[in-house]
């Protein structure tokens, strides 16, 4: 570092140390859980995927048609006028194809998550979601998909209510 | 706006590790020690303090800052946390400069800590929350995803391949061998050793990802009339600047980092650039991913956008370059406790400008560096421009 300072503190552990147990180790079930409100617009956007629709909101001011909906405009600083209804088909804006939970350990076939521009909303509005049925060598950006459901009796108002998209 | 000269005078830091046996008190109250050592200050010549430090739920620990306070020398002091993620390293620093640079203080003690190690089995697991409980969460996240898309974003964005992102982390690793703090550096690294290692999320590989660790930076920031008087070799702090972008971050356009742009642009600005890449000889932008030194020197204006790899292949941004970018080996050599590394960087361009960096200094006596953060979800550029 600076050319003046001969010793740096800081003790590394080393892997041993930690599997010897000469490490100071508690386990906690922290009691937290929570209970949410949706609110507004995620509120009904929640209860249209659980009857099969995928929904936005328009803001007048910039014209932005955006998912997931919101009652007001970040950039016009006003509130959003009108709900829209998508198709529920898209394209894949970028993926990964992930190998590891996330604790770091291996997955033999990879989760692809996927940011999706949904049709019917304005350029550059995606969503994250899962990419499903289909080969990962095969997933590109810019690739056509569709949101695969489950069944109606299986809904229960949540993103997962989409199972995944697959491509079209 | 009327405003005081803020430098900084002095600068500590402990070695970042994979796991300290120190507490994160005690790598704070280190790394504060010896920046006030540094510069023969004493806790009672300090006006007020500012800390950094990352998610409590690393240390499991909530209100971290106030649990951490002791080793932070805030006894009986004004006291405040800032917390931006990622951002938080150079933000502690804005913080600390509009303490002094309003006139309230004549000087601050900036200390940034993160022990990430304490948190099992991964401090991923604290993250994951950063993710929108009700339309993200749900999906069972990985907080890799978010940079793998990114990352994917922007090599798609301008054609890039694994090899031209790579090519940082083997300069950065490389960088990190000559510091003397530093938890990943490699002089014999290659491309090859990042292109083979194990692949965690496309594109992301292991030795694209800079390790987690734990560890703690200080430096001292005075006013003008008090800085001349401690040091022949004041930094100054001659512009500062943040921004964030929209938390709706699939709305976003993940190839290009807006919110860098209007931080560096608010801080050249104050500093009086206007042509960011030939009055700025030094940097150290953010990162924690190889890809995310090459957006943020784009964000920065110190490479048109796209042009990042390129100028790195180019050999620009090494040490001897024009721009040598990273020389302290960043977070991918040095390592990444998250706040605590934002500072690092603060902290060697104070060492580069005063020709202390020893073995890592970058030749021609610069002038003028910048340093750069990000974080929160991803959307936060924070900024300081330093110049002697
Ligand atoms: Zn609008």
């Amino acid at each position: 570092m600076t050319v003046n300072i001969k010793e740096f503190p800081g003790t590394p552990l080393s892997e041993k140390d930690f599997q010897k147990g000469r490490i100071l180790f508690t386990e906690w079930v922290p009691k937290a859980h929570y209970a949410w409100d949706a609110g507004v617009a995620i509120g009904r956007y929640l209860a249209e995927l659980k009857a099969g629709h995928l929904i936005g909101r328009q803001c007048w001011g910039c014209r932005r048609v955006m998912i997931p909906p919101r009652m007001f405009c970040e950039h016009c600083f006003r509130p959003t006028d009108e709900w829209v209804y998508f198709q529920d088909t898209g394209t894949v804006r970028t993926f990964s194809l992930c190998y590891v939970t996330w604790d770091m350990r291996e997955l033999t076939e990879p989760q692809i998550p996927a940011v999706i521009e949904i049709d019917g909303a304005s350029k550059g509005m995606g969503i994250l979601h899962l990419l499903g049925e289909v080969d990962p060598k095969a997933v590109h950006i810019g690739m056509r998909v569709k949101a695969v459901w489950k069944p109606a009796e299986e809904r229960e108002g949540a993103i997962t209510d989409i199972r995944h998209f697959k491509p079209l | 706006m009327s405003k005081r000269r803020v430098a900084i005078v002095g600068a500590g830091m402990t070695k970042f590790v994979r796991r300290a046996q120190e507490t994160g008190k005690e790598l704070a109250f280190q790394a504060s020690k010896m920046a006030l050592d540094s510069c023969e200050l004493t806790l009672d010549d300090i006006g007020a303090v500012c800390l950094g430090t990352a998610p409590d739920a690393f240390d499991g620990v909530h209100m971290k800052a106030e649990y951490l306070s002791d080793g932070a020398g805030a006894l009986g002091k004004p006291y405040m946390r800032s917390y931006v993620g990622g951002g938080t390293g150079v933000f502690a620093v804005i913080q600390g400069w509009y303490h002094v640079a309003s006139g309230l203080f004549d000087t601050c003690l900036v200390v940034c800590e993160e022990k990430m190690s304490s948190c099992q089995p991964h401090p991923q697991g604290a993250f994951l929350t950063i993710f929108d409980h009700t339309t993200e969460r749900a999906l069972g996240p990985n907080l890799l995803w978010i940079f793998a898309l990114e990352m994917n974003a922007y090599m798609t964005r301008y054609g890039l391949d694994k090899r031209d992102i790579a090519l940082v982390s083997v300069k950065n690793k490389r960088n990190a061998a000559d510091h003397p703090c530093a938890l990943l550096g490699d002089p014999n690294i290659t491309v090859e050793d990042v292109l083979n290692s194990e692949v965690l999320a496309w594109p992301v590989q292991r030795l694209d990802v800079s390790p987690i660790s734990d560890g703690a930076v200080a430096i001292v920031l005075a006013a003008d009339h008090v800085a001349r008087r401690v040091t022949d070799k004041p930094v100054w702090i001659e512009g500062v600047g943040w921004s964030l972008d929209t938390a709706y971050w699939t709305n976003r356009d993940l190839s290009y980092p807006t919110y860098v742009e209007e931080a560096a642009r608010m801080a050249y600005k104050m500093a009086g650039i206007t042509e960011p890449r030939k009055q700025i000889h030094i940097a150290e932008p953010y990162d924690p991913f190889d890809y995310k030194e090459l957006h943020h020197l784009e964000g920065l204006l110190l490479a048109d956008k796209g042009e990042a790899p390129r100028l790195t292949a180019d050999g620009v941004t090494q040490r001897t370059g024009d721009l040598p970018v990273c020389p302290s080996g960043g977070l991918l050599g040095v390592g990444n406790p998250i706040a605590a590394a934002g500072l690092m960087k603060v902290a060697e361009i104070f060492w580069q400008l005063r020709g202390e960096a020893g073995a890592r200094q970058v030749p021609g006596n610069p002038k003028r560096g910048v340093a750069q953060a990000w974080g929160d979800l991803m959307q936060v550029g924070t900024v300081v421009v330093l110049g002697v």
